[in-house]
């Protein structure tokens, strides 16, 4: 008798693992994988969706089950057995989940803690955001910049020195790291990168950081995704990975030549 | 005068000319010119001093003011408590069940107009290009949809719906502060009305998190937002402190605290998040209003402000009030699930403490609305444990709902439906939260419909789903008559599969990359976006099901027996509706409310019954 309703429960929760893995399998969630950090970033989330299937089999099978199974006849007035609760049973549903939660905090932390490194040779790149469109400032290679300091971008007057190499489009090398520095000119704008998996906001009066790593040549879209005013919506730009040596050329070339419009 | 509509008209313009006065009166006097700054007047006169002569007018301040300046009071006078007639729903009254229904009437007017701006953002974003309306006022939909929903509907309606059944669950004849109560309604319709103005002073169009300095640098309209969050907060506030105070002090006799409903345990959690976090949005809105309408720098990095610090003082309201959005829908779950699956709660004890879990918790999780926000990178980690730990509590919660309708006997009833159709679209929305909550994840989807999904499915999903469950469960309770059966099923089971239609796709097109907040997107969206707006308008139309169900059977359903459902609490053991002072004499609660199926088991002992055998005290957890 009680071994009957717990291979049922058992049955469906199989049943519904798989539909939720073919939902999860087919459906093409994920952009493209263009960077390192996108890599880690995958690898958690697609850890976190298998504990999910998991958790959601369980409660949906035996929520299936229960609400099938138990239904009342119209006619029947009848209460059911007064079981007021199970220790061993509120014990294990409390544990369980803490285990996960655990799991998951541990392989999100090693993630993060991988994917914010700065590596020694890594490229700099600063980023103004402004009403509405971005503006990557790149410092010559090799000079020197205190921490917390801009390079190109004047923190006061937010304007771009005349000595850095500027670009409404973002240019990276590929399988190089590269170091992105960020701040706005009057609200608060944030950078994303569907493809890098990489996403943050740009501060007036703040730097903030992130590391890009990509692995594969292409041409990817900026997005803006913090309201920042009425062109919100039309704030876009493009992340431009080439190789090495195009980038090199391109970076020496005087600014707003070269094909900022060209891939 | 007596108090009433005309005298609330006339003191509106009163004191609408006492702020006009005050404000040109100081310019002129200071030299300022122009001395007649519509701005300022606008802030002083209509969004301050208005709203205090349109509460005096109607009598809001009546016994106080009377009794400050030593006018006789009798506190034994009880002619405005209770409804005789439908224009007793239009004054300020007393009797917390008036109250309670005046509530949940007015933020479903609220709810139907939140709505309609979602039909509309909808049917902006059905095709990728930009097509009927200008990104400003686009801005303005969104921004006023979810403002509307979350300070006019969801909060208050379960404040509505506590408010009705919360002091008849714990044995009291009232809340323990009726004025109190009545001029925290009153200042509902002012918030909501002043929300919607905004609209005519373009400018409220931040986003519902008004984030500074966007906040600051928006038009005008902005202010009516910083306002009216005031009153609506205020609102809150008051309401809070009235429902901790009903709760320790006005139980009845033998209603221990480990012989609560649920309700009562949710209301009291809530209530205590409330008192302690909405000051805080309060401060965050009068900052922003005095950075744009002082000109003092808050926020403006240039003079030395900081921006994220609004980020900081926002969310650590806003987060905890996602819980005080949650928390009453938790209790109402319980008694709904409890009473239709004929089952005692399943570990009763845990489901409390796990509410106490959960408002403790909630205080510490705050910055995950900040993981790319730029705050300090070591605040990240420990935000995350918090965030993620609160998943147990949780666990706990829907874990004992399941077990409490295990081989139990299962009436799926409207309510029943709303209340398991709650928990399915809550554990839906809970495993989503996970995907918000880790850090590596987060950075990905943050600020993108992934977020919208989520939300939606524990708001839309959570907390309107039980709202529904709460109304249906209790509304042969506030108006002696049945609901139309056939049509509440018809409703759920629209509103539910429209529901999972519109917000599931949201999902895919978020972690796929479409931002939010945008009126124009990728084409690639574009299929998906239409799939979704024309479920959209369905879930939209299953609510018009509901209006005239409720109305109807409002004025000529069945008459409803005092105990439709046969539950233990003590709401049901009263007549419906209630009587004036909900019993007519204090009854004794000699037991636990939820012993179905244990024998002779009592919960209360009524005025005209015999006294405790005994035998109901020993059947004890």
């Amino acid at each position: 008798m009680r071994a009957g309703p717990l291979i049922r429960v058992i049955l469906v929760a199989l049943l519904l693992a798989a539909a939720a893995t073919a939902v999860a399998i087919f459906v093409p969630w994920l952009p493209d994988q263009a960077s390192e950090e996108a890599g880690r970033t995958d690898f958690v989330f697609w850890f976190v969706t298998a504990i999910c299937i998991g958790i959601f089999a369980i409660v949906a099978a035996i929520s299936v089950y229960s609400f099938v199974k138990f239904r009342v006849r119209p006619d029947d007035d009848s209460d059911g057995p007064p079981v007021h609760g199970h220790t061993g049973i509120e014990i294990v549903w409390t544990v369980v989940p803490l285990i996960l939660v655990v799991a998951m905090l541990v392989v999100s932390s090693v993630a993060l803690a991988r994917n914010d490194r700065v590596p020694a040779d890594h490229l700099r790149v600063e980023v103004l955001g402004q009403q509405f469109a971005w503006v990557f400032a790149y410092p010559e290679e090799g000079m020197e910049v205190g921490k917390h300091k801009l390079a190109c971008i004047d923190r006061e007057t937010r304007l771009i020195a005349d000595r850095c190499k500027t670009s409404p489009n973002l240019r990276l090398p590929v399988g190089r790291s590269t170091r992105l520095y960020l701040t706005a000119r009057e609200v608060i704008h944030s950078f994303f990168v569907p493809e890098f998996r990489l996403k943050q906001d740009a501060v007036p009066g703040m730097t903030t950081a992130i590391t890009i790593t990509p692995t594969k040549r292409g041409d990817y879209p900026v997005i803006c995704t913090e309201l920042c005013g009425l062109g919100h919506a039309l704030m876009r730009s493009r992340a431009i990975v080439t190789s090495a040596a195009e980038f090199e050329r391109w970076r020496r070339s005087p600014s707003g030549e070269n094909g900022d419009t060209s891939p | 005068m007596a108090p009433g509509w005309l005298r609330a008209a006339w003191m509106t313009a009163l004191f609408f000319g006492i702020g006009f006065g005050l404000v040109a009166g100081i310019r002129a006097f200071a030299g300022w010119d122009p001395a007649i700054d519509w701005e300022p007047i606008i802030t002083v006169a209509a969004l301050t001093m208005a709203p205090i002569g349109f509460l005096s007018g109607l009598g809001a301040f009546d016994y106080w003011l009377g009794w400050a300046f030593g006018a006789p009071t009798r506190p034994d006078d009880h002619s405005g408590h209770g409804a005789r007639s439908w224009s007793d729903y239009f004054r300020i009254n007393t009797d917390h069940k008036v109250i309670g229904i005046q509530y949940v009437t007015t933020t479903i007017v609220f709810f139907l107009v939140g709505g309609m701006l979602a039909m509309l953002v909808r049917a902006e974003l059905a095709r990728p290009e930009a097509n009927f309306v200008d990104p400003q006022t686009y801005n303005e939909l969104f921004t006023a949809h979810a403002a509307l929903m979350i300070f006019l509907f969801v909060i208050p309606a379960f404040a509505g719906l506590a408010n009705y059944v919360l002091p008849i669950m714990i044995g009291a004849p009232d809340m323990a502060f009726p004025r109190l109560n009545a001029l925290s309604y009153w200042l509902l319709p002012i918030a909501g009305i002043m929300m919607l103005a905004s609209f005519f002073f373009p400018g409220f169009g931040a986003g519902w998190t008004n984030y500074a300095p966007l906040a600051v640098e928006q038009p005008f309209g902005n202010v009516f937002f910083s306002m009216a969050v005031q009153w609506a907060g205020a609102s809150s506030i008051a309401t809070a402190l009235n429902f901790l105070v009903t709760i320790i002090t006005m139980r009845a006799p033998g209603m221990t605290f480990w012989r609560m409903p649920l309700l009562v345990w949710a209301n009291f959690t809530t209530s205590l998040l409330v008192v302690i976090a909405t000051p805080f949005i309060a401060g965050s809105q009068f900052f922003v209003m005095f950075d744009k309408v002082m000109h003092t720098n808050f926020f403006d990095f240039a003079e030395g402000g900081y921006p994220l610090g609004y980020q900081h003082i926002f969310w650590f309201y806003s987060h905890p009030a996602v819980y005080i959005m949650m928390l009453p829908g938790f209790g109402i779950a319980s008694e709904v699930i409890s009473a239709m699956s004929r089952k005692p709660i399943f570990g009763y004890r845990l489901m409390a403490l796990s509410l106490m879990a959960i408002l403790i918790l909630g205080f510490s999780v705050w910055a995950h609305h900040m993981f790319v926000a730029g705050m300090a990178p070591w605040l990240r980690v420990p935000m995350m444990v918090t965030t993620l730990l609160i998943a147990v509590p949780t666990g706990i919660k829907v874990f004992s709902w399941l077990a409490t309708t295990w081989e139990g006997r299962i009436n799926f009833a409207t309510p029943m439906l709303w209340a398991v159709g709650f928990v399915s679209m809550f554990v839906i929305g809970g495993l989503s939260g996970i995907f918000l909550g880790a850090v590596p994840i987060v950075i990905h989807t943050s600020d993108t419909y992934f977020v919208v999904a989520h939300i939606h499915y524990v708001l839309l999903g959570g907390s309107l789903f039980t709202i529904f469950a709460g109304i249906y469960y209790w509304f042969p309770k506030m108006t002696g008559r049945m609901y139309n059966e056939t049509l509440g099923k018809v409703h759920f089971w629209l509103s539910f599969l429209a529901f999972n239609a519109t917000f599931f796709p949201m999902h895919i097109i978020g972690v796929q990359g479409m931002p939010r907040r945008v009126y124009t997107y990728d084409p690639q969206f574009g299929n998906w976006n239409l799939f979704i707006t024309i479920s959209s308008f369905v879930l939209g139309a299953s609510f018009i099901i509901f209006v005239y169900n409720m109305i109807v059977s409002w004025r000529s359903g069945k008459p409803a027996p005092s105990n439709p459902w046969r539950a233990l609490t003590l709401e049901w053991q009263v007549s419906s509706p209630p009587p004036l002072f909900n019993f007519d004499e204090i009854p004794q609660v000699v037991g636990n409310p939820y012993e179905y199926g244990v024998p002779g088991a009592r919960h209360a002992i009524l005025s005209g019954e015999r006294a405790p055998t005994g035998e109901a005290e020993t059947v004890q957890r």
